[in-house]
């Protein structure tokens, strides 16, 4: 009896549309169709970190529409597939705006909605320095149940996954998150680092910690003079690093996961990015593996159709 | 207190996804309206007033690729890709980028062109280009300087 319980647990409800696989499918085509179908493409260097940040923000008037994906193994639970979407706009040269919709899919469990995320990223100096500061605030509303694992904080670990979406789906967080993304460029190479602190919002909650860490390279500094899609200046490699560093109560590394991840994006000359991530868990309280590819387009000219809406002359 | 009516209480995905909507929407609302109002004043300073605020050491650096019809074509590709958006595809401006064909532009020491290109003009709209390889920003300047060079006609 007891088993047959869990059963009804697992799968989706009938009654709820947003726990279903269509609805997930729907919504998500919707997002990705509907939004961009006014504006002209644009290519844009973008650079191939997944979870880290550099300092460059959107083109002012872009919208980068992007999908992520991330497949994870799971000890104690079943694998999952994580995907989420994300609208990067460009409000002024020195001004990002950026709101993401995530969902999952828990193998032989269910496919669900598990929350949204809204940040802007602030320039905080004009020019380029040595070291470049840029501010990120987010606001993001989520259910436990979310796994698309975009960054890793205090004391998370791949326990707390194991759960059927069922239970986990019950506990949602909403959190104030805010990064410093340092981010330096020099003959070729961009290095990264980006210190992060969340809060949970509910007021017993502590802050809590984490990092992450990138480095990247184009394979060529110069440009070839023809239009290619293989040419090696489109492909840029690179490497990041990222976990939890405890919270108020307990800062330091125990009972924290961390991750190592090969990165490479393809700019094509189609305004096409293709992105790829092998993550791997560095210690027993990581996924093992965390396998990530995304694709995203970006379009110029959304900013002029908006602010003709709101009688503008752009 | 009697209640009349009351809305069904929305189950806790659904109320999820409602809010954001709302808050994407107010996000949207709210960079249309300063979009709408960012257009140029008339009265602002002239953006090629920036040329003049590179510094001298960065004045005085020189071209690798000067001359170089290999490095003019890459920087021709370069410029359609990254910036004839702004600036026109014949680099002759838009409501959004200057005119780079005009004489302040043209005239400027190939070093004040690159460290435009390198630290944009934030304030103005212009984001930072070093995202691009020294060597790609180089390709630029060369394709920038080659499009009034003598004996060849604005394009």
């Amino acid at each position: 009896m007891e088993f047959l319980m869990f059963r009804a647990q697992l799968a989706p409800r009938a009654s709820d549309p947003l726990a279903s696989t269509s609805f997930c499918g729907v919504f998500f085509s919707l997002l990705a169709v509907v939004v961009p179908g006014f504006a002209m493409s644009a290519q844009a260097q973008e650079s191939p970190y997944i979870v880290t940040y550099d300092h460059y923000l959107e083109e002012p008037g872009s919208l980068e529409v992007e999908y992520f994906s991330t497949f994870g193994t799971q000890r104690a639970g079943n694998d999952f597939h994580a995907f989420w979407m994300e609208f990067e706009f460009g409000t002024t040269a020195w001004w990002t705006t950026e709101a993401y919709f995530d969902g999952q899919t828990t193998f032989n469990d269910s496919t669900i909605f598990t929350g949204f995320r809204v940040e802007n990223r602030l320039r905080l100096l004009q020019r380029e320095h040595l070291v470049n500061p840029v501010l990120y605030i987010e606001y993001e509303q989520t259910s436990a149940a979310d796994k698309i694992l975009k960054e890793v904080e205090g004391h998370d670990i791949e326990s707390d996954y194991a759960p059927p979406n069922s239970v986990l789906r019950k506990e949602h967080d909403h959190e104030l998150e805010m990064k410093l993304l340092l981010s330096s460029t020099l003959n070729g190479w961009n290095v990264a680092l980006d210190p992060i602190a969340t809060k949970n919002l509910s007021p017993t909650e502590p802050w809590e910690f984490a990092y992450a860490i990138g480095a990247s390279r184009p394979l060529a500094l110069k440009a070839k003079p023809n239009r290619c899609n293989f040419c090696p200046e489109n492909v840029i490699a690179g490497v990041e690093m990222y976990g939890g560093l405890g919270d108020t109560q307990s800062f330091g590394l125990h009972d924290t996961s961390h991750y190592i991840a090969p990165v490479f994006a393809w700019n094509l000359p189609s305004d096409w990015t293709f992105r790829l991530s092998t993550g791997f868990g560095l210690n027993d309280n990581s996924h093992r593996l965390l396998l990530r590819w995304g694709l995203s387009r970006e379009f110029s000219g959304f900013g002029a159709v908006l602010a003709r809406l709101f009688g503008g002359r752009l | 207190m009697k209640t009349f009516f009351a809305l069904p209480r929305p189950n806790g995905p659904i109320r999820m996804a409602a809010i954001g909507i709302v808050v994407f929407g107010i996000g949207v609302f709210g960079t249309g309206r300063v979009l709408a109002q960012s257009a140029p004043s008339k009265n602002s300073k002239s953006i090629y007033a920036v040329l003049e605020e590179a510094p001298e050491k960065t004045r005085a650096k020189k071209n690798p690729f000067a001359g170089d019809p290999e490095a003019e074509a890459a920087g021709g590709k370069l410029f359609e890709q990254h910036c004839a958006e702004c600036h026109g595809k014949r680099a002759g401006g838009t409501m959004h980028g200057a005119n780079l064909l005009r004489d302040e532009v043209q005239l400027a020491p190939p070093g004040t062109l690159f460290w435009v290109l390198t630290n944009g003009v934030v304030r103005r709209g212009m984001p930072v280009w070093s995202k691009l390889p020294e060597p790609q920003r180089w390709q630029i300047v060369t394709y920038l300087k080659s499009l009034t060079s003598p004996g060849k006609s604005p394009q």
